[in-house]
């Protein structure tokens, strides 16, 4: 077991390192502009003279890497806040993001798993159908439809909330104030329509199979009540692929999501790739790129991992 | 042993089918095939079945709709007629798509509102009460409620609720043009009875914004006044009865002055300014009143052909996205599951170092560098191509793991098949009902991200030729509180197409697995 986490882990750093010299050629190739005032011009030329930039590819990379694991330094932020190390612009970023996904998974995860049981437990009847219905409809519909409805109605119509998140000096310089947690309700809502739905359903396919395995008869035969059965043998093999499932989803909150962030104003990771996109940031861009991949590989492999410890039929690395 | 068998002469026997041919029987029903059972099989799936029609229905609307429209193409554009409800001529007797907001108004927002109507009827400075002008063809005012009363203090403030045709309410602009096309226009009401131009409005202490065409009646501090009665300026208030005084140009003889030279040189260059009704001059300009089914958009495009621009291109590129996958994750899959070892191994290793890089990176990196000499959709396309297709090579690769030992494949093997017709004559076609599925699933997926990306504004597609759902939504993203037609029917329309796509796809997949026949009875 060890043994094939240690090469799972080898193999995604290999991975990562690949994917990095991908993303940092291409990103060094796209020509850098200079801002209009000459003085402040020279100073950012000079400076990038001096960091290397104008060298051949490959010797910015290595430039690139040393950096990074001598001084854990990704490069420089230019114009979203001057001269800042990258690495400290994005984890800045870092909390508003993980606060806003973390609600809304801790938020859905219940609801969505309560929802997605009972909607396995009443299979093929109207219960079921309803709810099967509805998790398709929220399933489909984008989120930032969801965005625009709960905005429309929470605070346009209904007053309660507010139109986007609270600047960090608003809401008492925490972002874990309470007034901070009222302004994100609307994103968190948001983005759980789609989660709860997706859960629902997942949680739904899984239970519906492992209630019809023979095990359950066996549990049924031997004096169980229905709701023992179901609870003790049924739930828990479901839960062989939700957890894992969970898992990644916990691990994807550090990604976040782009356009929720866009709409509802939340300065965090998300919003920052747009930035750097849009104010030719390139380091930036690139160290949130490395970010994306690494959390994205993290996420993988993690929950193939995380069988092997979940259920212990599963051997993993073996053959 | 004793009793004898009698002899049966030779020639009492003969053949039963002497002389006939026989034959395996032909069957009397028609086979079944495996796309034939799963035909059969999506069309019990109701939801389904409803979910393709409506995809049937988008699909011709976004290719229909542009045909329909015979007067005018997506690049028709009225920056005056921007923003503005959805208005339908044959609609509008019935109260619905009539181009109509329901608004607040104040006392001389209303009256500011209704003089439009008046002042349209007001050509000639007669003289037109306020009852007269309700009557009138152009009254913005589609609806007006019973007045709400306020007392502070002394003063007594009535506020109205209603509905106005947006339209209409541009009422009247001041515009450049030349003596030609101010001939044009004079021969064009002689024509059609209908009046374009309006007389000029002097710009004295009565008028309080001289750059608005709308301010045609006397007014102090926006309060429209009346002067007939001696010296003092009486101020009036909104009744039906009322009469607005004009504010006309007059020469001293005193007939009303329809143009003013502001420039220009010789006779063919000069121009004149003129106030002219936009209703009227739109319909001089373009021969037909403005009927925007689903009104217009931030910019004044029709949004209903936008929109059939924004289908369009997400249709297309969802397609041939997954066509393109089909046929890289087809081969690719193939090679890798029939071959195994060091090749699978090595080819695993390549997707998976695809696969890990983020779609966004992918697609924002393809923008940079491409769109510029490219364009933005064949480097959207371009994007998707480089990792789309490698969830399709996996699931034919373990399509492949599953078929490639079975017996037939032995047999085809051992007939002397070679490696090629064994993978696409044998073992491909029994995957591809699976294939198509995820197939047919790549398309909601990539409907979804290419509205996404563009809503995001990484990929740009706000050009007057091309545009995309998610830009619409976009540019309704800060203004679409007030103008609410721009955000619904752009997200009915995406949201239609992601649910019915999806419900297509699940069907297909039922539909294609064959370990749910007769599950569903």
């Amino acid at each position: 077991m060890t043994k094939y986490v240690l090469k799972r882990v080898v193999l995604m750093f290999f991975t990562l390192i690949i994917i990095m010299t991908i993303e940092f050629v291409l990103v060094r190739l796209l020509p850098r502009e200079l801002p209009t005032d000459k003085v402040q011009a020279a100073a950012i030329a000079s400076r990038w003279e001096a960091l290397g930039y104008n060298q051949p590819l490959m010797v910015q990379y290595g430039i690139y890497l040393k950096n990074i694991v001598t001084q854990w330094d990704f490069g420089t932020s230019w114009y979203i806040s001057f001269r800042k190390p990258a690495w400290d612009v994005l984890m800045d970023r870092l909390l508003p993001t993980v606060l806003v996904n973390l609600y809304s998974l801790l938020f859905s995860i219940p609801i969505g798993i309560l929802l997605g049981i009972y909607a396995a437990i009443k299979k093929n009847k109207w219960q079921d159908s309803f709810i099967s219905t509805l998790v398709m409809l929220f399933v489909s519909i984008p989120s930032y439809v969801y965005a625009f409805l709960v905005q429309y109605f929470f605070y346009f119509k209904l007053g309660w909330l507010p139109l986007q998140v609270y600047a960090l000096a608003d809401a008492g310089n925490s972002w874990v104030s309470g007034k901070m947690f009222y302004s994100m309700i609307a994103p968190v809502l948001a983005l759980s329509f789609g989660e709860i739905a997706g859960l629902c359903r997942f949680t739904r396919a899984e239970l519906t199979e492992t209630l019809t395995s023979d095990y359950m008869l066996l549990a049924r035969t031997k004096g169980l009540s229905r709701r023992q059965a179901t609870t003790r043998h049924a739930l828990r093999n479901a839960m062989v692929p939700i957890l894992p499932m969970l898992i990644s989803s916990f691990i994807g909150i550090l990604g976040g999501s782009m356009i929720i962030e866009q709409i509802f104003s939340i300065p965090g990771v998300g919003q920052l790739y747009l930035k750097s996109i849009n104010l030719f940031d390139y380091d930036v861009f690139m160290m949130d790129g490395v970010f994306y991949t690494f959390v994205g590989l993290l996420a993988g492999i993690v929950v193939d991992i995380s069988y092997g410890f979940i259920d212990p039929r599963i051997r993993m690395g073996e053959r | 042993m004793s009793e004898r068998i009698p002899v049966i002469p030779k020639e009492k026997f003969a053949f039963v089918n002497e002389g006939a041919r026989m034959h395996d029987k032909v069957f009397d029903d028609k086979p079944i095939s495996y796309f034939k059972d799963a035909w059969l099989r999506f069309r019990k799936n109701r939801a389904s079945v409803i979910a393709t029609v409506i995809i049937v229905m988008i699909i011709l609307y976004a290719f229909l709709m542009p045909l329909m429209n015979t007067r005018y193409d997506s690049r028709f554009m009225d920056p005056y007629y921007a923003k503005k409800a959805p208005r339908s001529l044959v609609l509008r007797p019935l109260g619905i798509f009539d181009g109509g907001q329901d608004r607040a108004f104040s006392e001389k927002g209303l009256i500011r509102a209704v003089a439009v109507g008046v002042g349209a009827e007001n050509w000639d400075g007669r003289g037109v009460t306020v009852e007269e002008g309700l009557e009138s063809y152009y009254q913005p005012m589609l609806k007006i409620s019973d007045p709400v009363e306020k007392r502070a203090g002394k003063n007594i403030t009535r506020n109205y609720t209603g509905r106005v045709d947006v339209f209409l309410e541009v009422g009247f602009l001041y515009q450049s043009i030349m003596q030609s096309e101010y001939a044009k226009i004079r021969a064009w009401e002689e024509e059609t009875g209908l009046h374009v131009l309006y007389p000029l409005v002097e710009d004295n202490s009565y008028n309080t914004d001289a750059s608005d065409a709308n301010n045609w009646y006397k007014m102090k501090k926006n309060t429209p006044v009346s002067t007939a009665g001696g010296g003092k300026a009486k101020e009036l208030s909104y009744e039906p009865g009322l009469i607005l005084e004009d504010n006309y140009k007059r020469d001293a003889d005193g007939n009303l002055i329809y143009y003013e030279y502001t420039g220009g040189g010789s006779l063919e260059t000069a121009q004149y300014r003129v106030r002219v009704l936009y209703y009227n001059y739109y319909r001089y300009r373009n021969g037909f009143e403005p009927n925007y089914i689903f009104g217009t958009d931030s910019q004044g495009y029709d949004l209903s052909l936008r929109m059939a621009g924004g289908i369009q291109l997400s249709l297309l590129v969802a397609v041939c996205v997954s066509v393109i996958n089909f046929i890289l994750g087809a081969m690719y899959g193939a090679v890798e599951g029939y071959y195994g070892g060091w090749v699978d191994m090595s080819l695993e290793r390549l997707s998976d170092i695809l696969a890990g890089i983020p779609f966004i990176i992918v697609a924002t990196l393809f923008q940079i560098h491409l769109a510029a000499k490219v364009g933005p959709v064949p480097s959207l396309l371009f994007a998707y191509v480089v990792t789309g297709w490698i969830g399709t090579a996996a699931r034919v690769r373990t399509q492949f793991y599953r078929f490639k030992n079975q017996e037939y494949v032995m047999a085809a093997r051992t007939l002397g098949a070679r490696d090629r017709r064994i993978i696409w004559k044998h073992i491909f076609p029994n995957s591809l009902g699976t294939i198509i599925t995820s197939s047919a699933l790549v398309i909601p997926g990539v409907i979804n991200s290419e509205s996404m990306l563009s809503y995001l504004g990484i990929v740009k597609l706000g050009s007057a030729q091309a545009t995309s759902l998610g830009t619409l939504l976009a540019d309704a993203s800060s203004i679409w509180t007030n103008y609410p037609h721009l955000m619904i029917f752009p997200a009915i329309v995406l949201s239609l197409l992601m649910i019915c796509f999806n419900l297509f796809g699940n069907g297909l997949r039922d539909a294609f697995n064959p370990s749910l026949r007769g599950v569903e009875e």
